[in-house]
């Protein structure tokens, strides 16, 4: 039987039901708390919990977008949504504090900030609260400050909590899951099955954390008679430091790389809190973010910065690409038919220097106007050996500067060089004009973004 | 002891944080049997339909219907005021209106469905602008005046002068719940129609209107709003018609619930404006004379268009003495979704207007802006241009010089300076800005208000108020107004859904008056139930009525607290003494009127008074920044409920704050809202919350002929955000040097850096010129 665990309950899940998203089928089963306020991830009135082992291998609370998540997603898990989280009609203290602190007005967004807060509260060795914790929350009515006071008053779960105490125990196994039905879902466990499914239905839609095929669904209406889901596939997923490189599994969650990498990768730990908020980096992949291709994600100037390559496995092979040949057109990628992207890999040694820029309208939850990934490495003279100017939103493609790169090499990074590189990079793109920002403006902002790496790392440099 | 003016949580708030308080479209589910309801929409901004195909929808699974004029009962109009808003349109007005609706058994289905129907259209041309509305004379309104003393002798006569222009744009709501309706037949076989409304008297009209039936055949409940900030004031009439309708036609319940894509694209915004003005001026930055022109993006009908652009007008002044003033107001006919009501009711746009007229008095006087807006403060005794006293105008100079000090102003100005000096790229700016505020709607009729208030025998108290509640605590304030003026504990009452069965003709609960008006009612009913036990209770203690205290759920003669009544068992022997133990309230606002034909009056019972420091850090290459740290002290007299008030005042500055900076409205070339998801429109989040954000209320405040002394604070703190405008402002300024500085509205990061980029490369010239 495939089920799960919603609020202590044992709930079964259909075929019917795997193409819905997860709000959707609690609110059909009348637990109308959890709200939909946007359907696209970006306001977390929809959020609810999973029990999750985070990197480390700590079981944690893990929020999410229940608006991304497809129901078959969810077989396995246990779930807690708002209406779960009172114990015998007492209130939570994240509930109780919201109560008392005036941290809802007119409620809609306020179970989507319990949930998010009541994960905090859990965090294995929490200290103070994380702003990122709620960062993927909207309230149009407080004006944040009262549910910040909440955040930053959170007590400690004691020992006898039972929240407290589930954690001690087992995660939830997950199996695979095979939906068959009008519309199916698989979720397999192994390369195998994986391929094997590609095989028998090669126009598969292939997901892994849903934030963008949900989307599709959601917001463009589109229907896909089969999905397959790469999140639980093991050789998909691991994380490792290795003597030449770091490799990332491709359907790791953002949120499990973030630990990986801090204090290693600066320019990872920059992009990080950047990339959406902590609600859809819990499900979302670098994987996903490469293989959607699209010209604004956040992942791809980072990574080109890093000069990282993709492992792309078929039934048939395993190959390595650069990921500055991995982008060939508009949404269009070098993955042939059957094949996935397994990992990303970042050679070491790293940059020496590493900078990340986001150019959006609001600090956090946002999608980039532009972004850019810029690295530096330099001889003992302090000369530029190398140099890497990667950008988003300003072409089809996550674009390279090349000529900007060459101009740099063999000199110092001074005065001089940004006043020779500049005149290079304004004209280097032919970005579009749209809601998010002109074409004069990301002009500018693809010579600025560089100066601003220029000031930013003079201290450093000298 | 008594529960009025103490800090309480929101009387939902137990609901909103266990998912247990119910909102309009959480009902559906919990009804068996309903249908579900999807808009037909049509990609033009003006197209004539020359045929509707719905035999492929209709093919298609679980439909019921495919609704159209055909099916209107009724008459097929929604316009409150003027008859110019069709529900189902034979001509397409605006980019994304919706021609038909598909009812099906499921949401999914009525969805997949609404795709199949065909329309056929004639694209015809479209006004898209303000300015092409002008050039094209496409009106709303007639021009609309208001003058005081000769503008065009004082501007030839003033030592200085400035003219400009400005663009302010509009802005979308994102309540987080978008519109919803549910009809139903109800089991007397009458229509009842729960919807997310502010306005359920006016929503119980259009249906009756859209069914043929008279408006006691429809009774219409609004029992919560998931926030609504102006946006559910008209607008959501059209959903709960269209709800009405289906649910008629089939003998089924009907639910019609937008998605957020077609909430941005099927309701009204904010009003973009467009201003022009001429000021005059002398050397120390005293305005003589001005002649302002505001023009309102309307969009396709008038909705409220013609009171917005009013407020507009009368904002215009915001704090500051005008000698002579010529404004026009009109409103200018677009196709484009219908612009509506939105805190502050055009008031923000005429106010933004005069704070970006002063600080380029002052940047043309290199003085401090906020030393030129003193200068024009009014002072006791003053009038504004439509010829109302400024009561209380020494509260802005109170206000004003408070902030200050406990902004530490001054000790701040100084430290940025120093940080600006030695920080080329990142600079800071602080401004200070004021708000006065008119508190009653300007149409005076609506200045009314009811209620019903029922004290059964066992002392439980049920409290019936025309207004709704959609998050501003409204219930909150009148279950403490109720509990106080009964003398019960705040546990013995109980807010009611607001419905139009228990109070009728109400207004909307808009213009901040919620509490002003339906308080004042409240208050009244209970004084009435009041009275009639304190004869119960006098005869019952044998002492005189007038000597009876009702306090705490206890009631005692004043001087013998010891022999009290327990309020249950005095109410008990209420009853069986055959008193009557419920009562109606009602309230009008008194001595206010205004007069279209002269521009002059009293349109406005009282101003609400306020003032704000916003301190920035704005980054040159980017336009970027952050905001440091906010001081408010706000007026609203003898807060009823301080929490409530505080959430207001917080809550309504950082709407403020998104609708200046980030939130951008962008229509594409084919007028297309181009800005319709939450990831394309950006609202605040918690990281543009000031990292340091410290409310005060001011003290000793207490206004007279207001319920117990307290003010309106819905609106007013939203205005309170152009401070933030004016502090980016500031910190532009710090590059370059001198002279006015145009910044657009919002000031995006993209429209910061390009007004640094235009101040520093003014300055490049200017160096290069002298070298």
């Amino acid at each position: 039987m495939t089920s799960f665990l919603l609020n202590g309950q044992r709930v079964q899940v259909g075929a019917q039901d795997a193409h819905l998203s997860l709000l959707q089928f609690l609110r059909e089963r009348g637990l109308t708390g959890t709200k939909e306020g946007c359907a696209e991830g970006e306001c977390g009135a929809c959020a609810v919990v999973l029990l999750r082992r985070d990197a480390r291998g700590l079981l944690r609370y893990e929020p999410v977008n229940s608006c991304l998540l497809l129901t078959g997603s969810v077989v396995d898990h246990e779930v807690l949504t708002v209406e779960g989280v009172a114990d015998a009609g007492r209130l939570h203290p994240v509930q109780s504090a919201m109560v008392e602190l005036g941290g809802s007005q007119c409620g809609y967004c306020t179970p989507g900030f319990v949930m998010s807060l009541f994960a905090e509260y859990y965090r294995p060795d929490r200290v103070g609260y994380d702003p990122e914790a709620i960062s993927g929350n909207l309230c149009r009515c407080t004006g944040y400050r009262p549910i910040r006071a909440v955040a930053e008053a959170l007590g400690t779960p004691d020992g006898a909590d039972p929240r407290q105490r589930r954690l001690q125990l087992a995660p939830p196994a997950l199996g695979s899951v095979s939906l068959e039905g009008a519309r199916s879902f698989h979720r397999p466990c192994s390369l195998d099955e994986v391929f094997a499914m590609l095989e028998r239905r090669p126009d598969i839609a292939i997901t892994s954390g849903g934030s963008d095929l949900v989307v599709e669904m959601n917001q463009r209406h589109r229907r896909f008679d089969a999905v397959l889901s790469l999140e639980n596939v093991t050789e998909l997923r691991g994380m490792a430091w290795t003597a030449d490189s770091l490799r990332i599994g491709a359907s790791n969650t953002l949120t499990e790389l973030e630990p990986v990498i801090a204090g290693k990768v600066p320019i990872l730990e920059q992009m990080l809190p950047l990339f959406s908020s902590r609600l859809v980096r819990n499900r979302a992949t670098l994987g996903g973010n490469l293989g959607t291709a699209s010209p604004i994600g956040d992942s791809p100037p980072a990574l080109l910065a890093l000069d990282a390559s993709l492992e792309l496995v078929s039934a048939a092979a395993t190959r390595r690409v650069p990921l500055a040949d991995f982008f060939l057109g508009y949404r269009k990628t070098a993955l042939a038919p059957g094949e996935l992207i397994a990992a990303v890999l970042i050679p070491l040694p790293l940059p020496e220097v590493q900078r990340f820029y986001k150019v959006s309208k609001r600090v956090l939850d946002d999608i980039s106007t532009v972004a850019a990934g810029f690295s530096l490495r330099r001889g003992t003279d302090g000369r530029v050996e190398s140099a890497r100017l990667a950008y988003g939103g300003v072409a089809a493609t996550p674009v390279r500067a090349h000529a900007a790169e060459d101009a740099l090499v063999g000199r110092p990074f001074d005065d001089e060089a940004e006043a020779r590189v500049r005149p290079l990079l304004e004209g280097a793109f032919a970005p579009l004009d749209d809601h998010r920002g002109s074409a004069d403006y990301r002009r500018a902002m693809v010579v600025e973004l560089f100066s601003k790496f220029r000031f930013d790392t003079s201290a450093q440099l000298t | 002891m008594t529960v009025l003016g103490k800090a309480i949580a929101h009387e939902s708030a137990r609901g909103h944080v266990t998912g247990s308080a119910l909102y309009t479209n959480d009902l559906l589910p919990r009804r068996g049997g309903a249908a579900y309801a999807w808009p037909v929409t049509v990609p033009h901004a003006r197209a004539r339909i020359t045929a509707v195909d719905t035999a492929a929808a209709l093919a298609a699974p679980g439909v019921l219907l495919v609704l159209g004029a055909g099916d209107v009962p009724g008459e097929n109009e929604l316009g409150p005021s003027r008859r110019d808003e069709p529900l189902f349109p034979s001509e397409v007005q605006f980019f994304g209106q919706a021609v038909a609706w598909v009812i099906a058994e499921t949401e999914e289905a009525a969805k997949l469905a609404a795709g199949r129907v065909v329309v056929d259209v004639e694209p015809l041309p479209a006004v898209l602008s303000i300015e092409q509305g002008i050039a094209e004379e496409s009106y709303l309104t007639e021009p609309l005046f208001m003058r005081r003393g000769d503008a065009e002798a004082a501007l030839a006569a003033a030592p200085r002068r400035v003219s400009g222009e400005l663009f302010v744009g509009g802005q979308e709501h994102v309540y987080l719940e978008t519109n919803a309706a549910l009809a139903e037949i109800d089991d007397s076989g009458h229509m009842l129609v729960h919807s997310s409304t502010q306005h359920p008297s006016e929503t119980q009209e259009i249906v009756a209107r859209v069914l043929g039936v008279s408006r006691n055949r429809v009774v219409v409940q609004a029992l919560r709003m998931g926030g609504a900030f102006g946006g559910k004031e008209v607008q959501a009439n059209a959903w709960a018609a269209v709800a009405a309708i289906a649910a008629l036609k089939l003998g089924r319940p009907v639910g019609v619930r937008l998605d957020r894509h077609h909430d941005m694209t099927l309701t009204g915004k904010r009003h973009p404006f467009l201003a022009r003005f001429e000021v005059g001026f002398d050397d120390d930055g005293r305005i003589l004379g001005a002649k302002v022109e505001l023009f309102a993006d309307g969009g396709w009908c008038l909705d409220l268009t013609e009171p917005i652009v009013y407020r507009a007008m009368f904002h215009i002044d915001n704090c500051y003495r005008i000698p002579a003033i010529t404004v026009m107001g009109r409103g200018v006919r677009t196709n484009k979704t219908s612009q509506t009501a939105f805190r502050g009711f055009g008031g923000p746009q005429g106010m933004v207007v005069i704070e970006d007229i002063l600080d380029r008095i002052a940047r043309t006087l290199e003085l401090p802006p906020r030393l030129v807006r003193e200068r024009n403060f009014y002072r006791e005794g003053d009038e504004t241009h439509y010829g109302q006293p400024v009561r209380d105008a020494a509260r802005i100079e109170r206000i004003w010089s408070a902030l200050l000090r406990s902004s530490s102003y001054d000790t701040r100005r100084a430290e940025i300076e120093r940080f600006n000096a030695t920080s080329p790229h990142a600079k800071r700016g602080i401004a200070i800005t004021p708000v006065k505020f008119g508190i009653s709607f300007t149409a005076t009729f609506y200045n009314q208000a009811g209620a019903l208030v029922i004290v059964y025998a066992d002392g439980s108290v049920q409290v019936n108020h025309g207004g709704t509640e959609m998050g501003q605590g409204l219930h909150t304030k009148m279950m403490q107004v109720a509990a106080h003026t009964l003398g019960v504990r705040l546990d013995q009452v109980r807010a009611m859904p607001t419905r139009t069965d228990k109070v009728p003709n109400t207004s909307a609960t808009a213009a901040s008056s919620g509490s002003d008006l339906n308080g004042a009612a409240v208050k009244r009913a209970c004084e009435s139930i009041r009275s009639n036990l304190a004869e119960v209770a006098a005869a019952e203690l044998a002492v005189p009525a007038c000597t009876v205290v009702f306090e705490d759920g206890q009631v005692f003669p004043r001087d013998e607290p010891s022999r009290a009544l327990d309020f249950s068992a005095l109410a008990r022997k209420a009853y069986l003494a055959r008193v009557p133990l419920f009562s109606s309230g009602y309230y009008r606002t008194p001595e206010i009127h205004f007069d279209k034909a002269t521009g002059t009056g009293k349109p406005f019972h009282y101003f609400a008074y306020g003032a704000a420091v916003t301190e920035v850090e704005v980054d040159r290459f980017t336009g970027a920044y952050s905001f440091r740290r906010v001081d408010i002290l706000h007026d609203v007299g003898d807060s009823l409920s301080p929490l409530v008030d505080l959430g207001q005042v917080e809550g309504g500055f950082i709407q403020g704050l998104g609708w200046l900076t980030l939130e951008e409205c962008v229509w594409d070339a084919r007028g297309r809202f181009a800005t319709s998801g939450l990831s394309t429109y950006k609202l605040p989040g918690l990281g543009e919350c000031p990292l340091e954000l410290n409310v005060a209320l001011l003290e000793k405040a207490t206004e007279p002929g207001v319920v117990y002394g307290s003010k309106a604070v819905g609106e007013p703190p939203l205005m309170l955000a152009i401070s933030a405008r004016e502090a980016l402002r500031d910190a532009v300024a710090q590059f370059g040097s001198g002279g006015i500085i145009e910044l657009g509205c919002p000031s995006t990061p993209e429209t910061v850096y390009f007004a640094i980029r235009e101040r520093t490369e003014a300055a490049g010239g200017a160096r290069r010129a002298a070298e």
